[in-house]
């Protein structure tokens, strides 16, 4: 086993707000419908975090939990413990109807930061960016690719898939390009 | 001649020259001027030739509706065609081209038509070129073609980039007038989230030129303040340079931003589109002045009567020392005061209307001009400029009665609000009376989302032409109401109004002009429309206003008629002898301007035209000179030709390195789907024709699925996980879509079985390890025991090879021993490394696309979208193996019983060799005996895939072909591209290992 | 371009977020179903100038289907509710009988 790299190895831009692609991260998609027993355990063994309610990101440290449609959560925590996460589900799920899986590497993670980060949000999402709350979590569409991204006092994070990286960081870059400020 | 005035010019700084070029010649202007302005100022009268007869054109309005002064702007690769010299904002080393003409500005070769325009009338195209049938290609096409079009296409890749941003607003108040001033203030004191914007460069609109006086303040110290205001209000968003284009539905507005227009090559995006969302839309974008229809009034000289005061004040540019102003209403007496205010001579006024005593009028008269009622124009005089213009009786024929000389004719047929928004989404619009215009009725606005008003009229655009802030501030509080919010107290704005006399609608000057006179009198300018030839229409039947558009053009140029709509319909009505509205108008469309592809195309071009899916491998890939192949979005290698190799080469290499020893393909883009729950293995069992329920775990099954039609949709091997996981790949392209299909059906159809399902295909990079040596290229690298005993042929295990995780599935696509190996994505660069590196010494080399669909091809395995394409069903293909027979249902099935799709004698799947060994071309038919009804040859099979097979060295194929499988041994012919046909056996399709040995070791 | 509420999340989705899925509440015809009714099951599709009801993927966001009651020629729409519903629900229902007094209803 070698050491896993992301999807970009780290790429960087700076413009009148940074991109940083970052991780890898460890990555979990958990299935299940809401009030599954002992969803909330499972959640917290692997994240530390409540169940979020709709649309929101519950965070602690470097571990969080959202809420990604009504029968599923995405939960982040370091890329190492990943497998042994999985295995404190299963148990938490033991014989309830559920689907967790790991896909850490089926995702690109980008940070864009500066204080008009949100005007890179604004070329590429179809999303009121006025009313986007911290720590809401919103999927949507960032130009052609589909993307996950919440907000935080620093900036934004941003989700997409893996093979589309290389889109998404030129297209993060191209729209924080300086002079292009809204 | 035109000038620069000494007085006058708050658009302008005289401190600030600015150096351009107009058709090379060098000229002089100053910062704030607008290229018509600075033309202007330099004595250019004459900027262009019209469409049809290429007569002289003259700069005759002030904003985004003029119709003639259009130019090629820059050059190179920032050339832009049809710019509008009157929005065009003046900056230094701007360069200009006038269109349309040859060779030259002043000597057109096309102003011929000019003198032929009798034998060129309304229809004259449809008229003309249907006889003979071929001249149309051959004569008429060719030379219409090189006439065509305005401005020059450019050739060059654009220099500049664009983008695009989204926005969202409780309300949007397009226009910065004073109307659109107010009614921001008001929704932004109430609080609500406001968008401004404003296609000019500053605010305020005509109030400052006009004189208007708002609650006793000078317009301008009104505007003033009401931005100033407006700008300390953190909720409220104003832009400058920002056109509303287009409204859409559910409150989708874009909007056209010139961001760096006039400041090329800055760095800065040229323009931006905003794609915005507004609750409710305020349309405050003013009026459009009409001209009046007399003959000549299309000579450069003639403007509009507000533009000319447009000039004189705004850019201190007088548009002639003499001036003649020609109207039908009390507004153009506007223009007789302020030409006289900047010290120029106003000749007369010449007025259709018989009693003239409004306000305005009497401080002309006050002022010594002569004005001179119940009259009109009987002919402008001049050619390339005005010299001078005769009188004559508005209600006669044209007889003169005096000739004034005059270098410019201000005119003014009343104003028409701009209802373009109001309109895009289906607005209907009331006629008004007394202001002989199209307005918007309150009574049937475009409606939203939720069945109210989207678009609330405001100011002149509304119909209130002079009581423009009052009418908004009403506007406002209208929007707010459906806001559910509350507007701050506060009085609305009172104009200090001038009594103005009633208009009277001159539709055509003078009266009883004859068909000679009616022929000189112009309504579309740029395409060459006149009064005469929308009469024409009409007497030829053309009723309906959309046919007379399209048959005469008017209103069909760049400027959509901005100018001519409402004068052509008048005419129009006038002939059919019906009431304006009863005849009514075209269809507003946005945009209001064009608005330019680069825009429209956002940052999707270059790098990031479309999102290249690549996989962990690419960057290999690329750097050991892959030949890619789009795959979808993905890029996967074709083949790695090396030095001195033709890709045909390279391919077949890469097949016999694979049959004889051992490649490496990289599999990462197939679909991986888990598919868990309770319910599972029934759901796969409804979804594929087999049986996957009955899987046991650790083995792989091959499937097929089908849409409810019964035709054949993907195909894959499915792997059994565990007691309720399954996981199921799908072809390349197919993976999101199949997901999709899944979730419909458990969504939509099936939502209480127990299913959850998750497309991991990008979290496996997925190498297929291929050949002879397969086995012990792996083993090498060591792990886990591969052999036939402990992983037989359709089994998966997990395990590890040199200190990589990865699952490995026992599968063949080409006939070879063969394991397919997923990793962790993350570990996929450097886990494909390993085996390179480890297969040196088997003779391992990494194969593409082409080298895969041969091998299977050679082995008889169908591909999704060769075999397939959305019309044969599994049958057809000979998959009835793969197809349950017990299964009660399945998706397809019910479809697959229609007889059409139940009948024998339906084309089927089998192979083919040509006698002569060649390669069948692609997509060739069987040919049959006879012809059909279309006298065509009848055909009886096609080919779906077919190659030079390096294997067997010869051409192979596999084909659909009417009753195939009973035809074995028979000898059929296909179809070649370039006539003739090529003779072929029908053979069994599996071309190579007939009996799976090679796989199976 | 319309704007949908997603009943799922709730998000106030524009049109490039979903994906269209053509007519809602069909009853799907399996193997023992008549030539006519898999035919219309199949084919035959209203396309009425008014109230109609279609299906939509939040396909962009929560990836749920969702179901639709809008008007085709005003683009009015009276309202979204989960994919899970063999007949629009009584509150839509009534929505449109308010606003639309003619209407003929659903079925």
């Amino acid at each position: 086993m070698s050491d896993p790299i992301s999807a970009l190895n780290g790429a960087s831009f700076d413009g009148f707000a940074t991109i940083r692609e970052i991780g890898p991260i460890g990555m979990i998609t958990l299935r299940a419908k809401a009030g599954t027993k002992g969803l909330d355990k499972a959640i917290m063994a692997a994240t530390g975090c409540a169940v979020p309610a709709l649309l929101r990101m519950e965070t602690k440290d470097d571990r969080a939990a959202g809420w990604m449609s009504p029968d599923e959560v995405l939960l982040i925590l370091p890329y190492a413990e990943v497998s042994q996460a999985l295995d404190a589900i299963a148990q938490a799920l033991k014989g309830q109807h559920h689907l967790a899986v790991n896909v850490s590497d089926a995702r690109a993670v980008f940070r864009v930061e500066g204080a008009q980060a949100d005007q890179v949000m604004r070329k590429i999402s179809p999303v009121d960016f006025d009313t986007l709350a911290l720590g809401e979590l919103r999927r949507s569409r960032a130009a052609q690719v589909a993307a996950a991204f919440w907000r935080d006092e620093a900036g934004f994070t941003v989700v997409c898939f893996r093979s589309v990286a290389g889109y998404m960081m030129a297209l993060l870059s191209q729209s924080a390009k300086a002079g292009s400020e809204l | 001649m035109s000038t620069r005035l000494t007085s006058n010019g708050w658009m302008i700084n005289r401190n600030v020259a600015v150096e351009f070029t107009f058709n090379g010649k060098r000229l002089r202007g100053y910062e704030g001027d607008t290229l018509a302005s600075a033309l202007l100022a330099n004595d250019q009268m004459l900027v262009g030739r019209s469409f049809k007869y290429h007569r002289p054109r003259g700069i005759v309005a002030s904003g985004p509706e003029e119709p003639n002064a259009l130019v090629n702007l820059g050059s190179g690769a920032r050339l832009e065609p049809n710019q509008r010299t009157t929005t065009t904002e003046l900056f230094d080393g701007l360069e200009a081209q006038s269109q349309n003409h040859w060779p030259s500005l002043e000597y057109d070769v096309g102003v011929l038509n000019n003198y032929a325009s009798r034998f060129l009338p309304a229809g004259f195209y449809y008229k003309t070129f249907i006889h003979p049938r071929a001249a149309w290609k051959h004569v008429f096409e060719p030379i219409i073609r090189k006439s065509a079009g305005l401005g020059q296409a450019p050739k060059d890749r654009d220099a500049d980039h664009y983008e695009q941003a989204y926005g969202y607003c409780d309300v949007l108040v397009a226009g910065g007038g004073v109307a659109g001033l107010q009614a921001a203030l008001v929704a932004g004191r109430a609080g609500a989230r406001v968008w401004l914007v404003e296609e000019a460069t500053v605010w305020g609109g005509r109030a400052r030129v006009d004189g208007d006086i708002i609650d006793g303040m000078a317009a301008q110290a009104w505007v003033d303040q009401t931005v100033t205001a407006l700008m300390a209000m953190p909720n409220v968003t104003m832009r400058l340079r920002c056109q509303a284009a287009g409204v859409h539905d559910h409150g989708y507005v874009l909007l056209s931003e010139r961001v760096a227009d006039h400041t090329p090559g800055d760095g800065r995006p040229r323009q931006r589109l905003w794609r915005l969302r507004a609750t409710r839309i305020i349309t405050a974008t003013g009026a459009i002045e009409r001209p009046l229809s007399f003959p000549g009034n299309d000579i450069p000289g003639v403007m509009l009567a507000g533009a000319v005061r447009d000039f004189v004040g705004k850019w201190a540019v007088s548009p002639g020392d003499r001036t003649v102003i020609v109207t039908n209403n009390d507004d153009a007496y506007r223009t007789a005061i302020a030409l006289h205010g900047a010290g120029l001579e106003v000749v007369a006024v010449v007025d259709a209307r018989v009693s003239v005593n409004g306000d305005l009028p009497e401080r002309v008269r006050a002022l010594g001009i002569r004005v001179e009622t119940g009259k009109g124009i009987a002919k402008v005089k001049g050619t390339k400029r005005v010299e001078g213009v005769e009188i004559c009786v508005q209600a006669g024929e044209g007889k003169a009665s005096s000739f004034v000389a005059c270098d410019c004719v201000a005119m003014s047929g009343g104003w028409s609000p701009v209802v373009h928004l109001w309109s895009h989404c289906g607005g209907k619009l009331a006629w008004d009376e007394a202001g002989a215009f199209f307005r918007p009725d309150p009574d049937r606005p475009p409606l939203s989302h939720d069945g109210r008003a989207m678009v609330i009229a405001a100011g002149a655009a509304n119909g209130a032409l002079r009581a423009a802030a009052t009418d908004a501030d009403a506007a406002a509080r209208i929007a707010l109401d459906m806001l559910a919010m509350k507007p701050a107290k506060a009085t609305a704005p009172m104009h200090d109004l001038p009594e103005e006399g009633a208009m009277a609608p001159v539709w055509v000057m003078p009266q009883g002009a004859d068909i000679a006179l009616r022929s000189k009198m112009w309504l579309d300018f740029q395409n060459d429309v006149k009064v005469s030839d929308v009469q024409l229409a009409a007497r030829e039947g053309y009723e309906s206003v959309e046919h007379t558009k399209r048959y005469t053009t008017l209103g069909m140029a760049t400027d959509q008629g901005k100018l001519s709509n409402i004068n052509g319909l008048a005419v129009l009505a006038e002939s059919l002898n019906m009431a304006i509205p009863q005849v009514g108008t075209t269809t507003f469309r946005p945009p209001y301007t064009p608005v330019t592809l680069g825009a429209l195309a956002g940052e999707a071009r270059g790098e990031i035209f479309q999102p290249l899916r690549r996989t962990p491998m690419h960057a290999w890939h690329e750097k050991n000179g892959a030949y890619f192949e789009p795959v979808g979005y993905w890029r996967r290698p074709y083949c790695f030709p090396r030095a001195g190799e033709t890709h045909d080469q390279a391919v077949h290499r890469e097949v016999r390195n694979t049959r004889n020893a051992v490649g490496l393909l990289d599999a990462s883009t197939l679909g991986k789907i888990i598919v868990k729950g309770p319910d599972a293995g029934r759901f796969l069992d409804m979804l594929y024709t087999g049986v996957m329920s009955t899987l046991p775990i650790g083995k792989c099954r091959y499937g097929l699925m089908c849409n409810e039609q019964g035709f054949l949709s993907d195909d894959g091997v499915v792997a059994r996980i565990d007691e309720d996981t399954w996981l199921c790949h799908t072809t390349s392209g197919g993976a999101d879509r199949i997901h999709g299909w899944m979730e419909d059906w458990l969504q939509c159809e099936w939502w209480d079985w127990q299913v959850f399902t998750a497309n991991v295909t990008e979290q496996y990079a997925q190498v297929a390890v291929v050949g002879p040596n397969a086995r012990k290229l792996l083993e090498r690298l060591g792990g886990m025991d591969l052999s036939k005993e402990t992983l037989p042929f359709m089994q998966w295990a997990d395990g590890t090879l040199g200190g990589f995780a990865v699952r490995v599935y026992r599968i063949s696509f080409s006939g070879e021993l063969s394991y397919e190996i997923a990793v962790d994505a993350g570990q996929g660069a450097a886990f494909w490394q390993a085996l390179i590196a480890a297969g040196v010494e088997f003779g391992a080399m990494p194969y593409g696309t082409e080298a895969l669909h041969i091998m299977r091809a050679e082995k008889g395995f169908i591909m999704i979208g060769d075999e397939t394409d959305g019309t044969v069903i599994p049958q057809d293909l000979g998959l009835d193996w793969a197809i349950s027979k017990k299964k009660a249902d399945f998706l397809g099935k019910r479809g697959q019983q229609r007889s059409f799709l139940a009948n024998a004698d339906r084309w089927k799947l089998v192979g083919f060799e040509t006698l002569d060994g060649s390669v069948i071309q692609d997509g060739a038919y069987i040919v049959g005996q006879g012809v059909n009804a279309n006298n065509q040859r009848n055909v009886q099979g096609r080919v779906t895939s077919t190659y030079f097979s390096p294997t067997l060295n010869r051409g192979i194929a596999m084909g659909l072909l009417r009753h195939g499988p009973q035809r074995m041994g028979e000898v059929v012919e296909f179809s070649k591209i370039e006539g003739g046909t090529v003779q072929a056996r029908v053979v069994n399709p599996v071309f190579f290992d007939k009996d799976g040995e090679k796989q199976n070791v | 371009m319309l704007i949908l509420e997603c009943p799922y999340c709730g998000v106030k989705a524009e049109e490039t977020e979903l994906s269209p899925g053509g007519e809602a509440h069909l009853k799907r015809f399996g193997p023992d179903s008549s030539d006519a009714d898999f035919e219309a099951y199949m084919f035959a599709r209203k396309n009425p100038k008014g109230v109609h009801f279609e299906r939509w993927r939040h396909a962009y966001g929560c990836g749920k289907w969702f179901l639709a009651a809008r008007c085709t020629a005003t683009l009015e729409v009276f309202g979204t509710y989960p994919a899970q519903s063999t007949e629009p629900p009584v509150e839509v229902i009534d929505k449109i009988k308010a606003k639309r007094p003619d209407w003929k209803g659903f079925k």
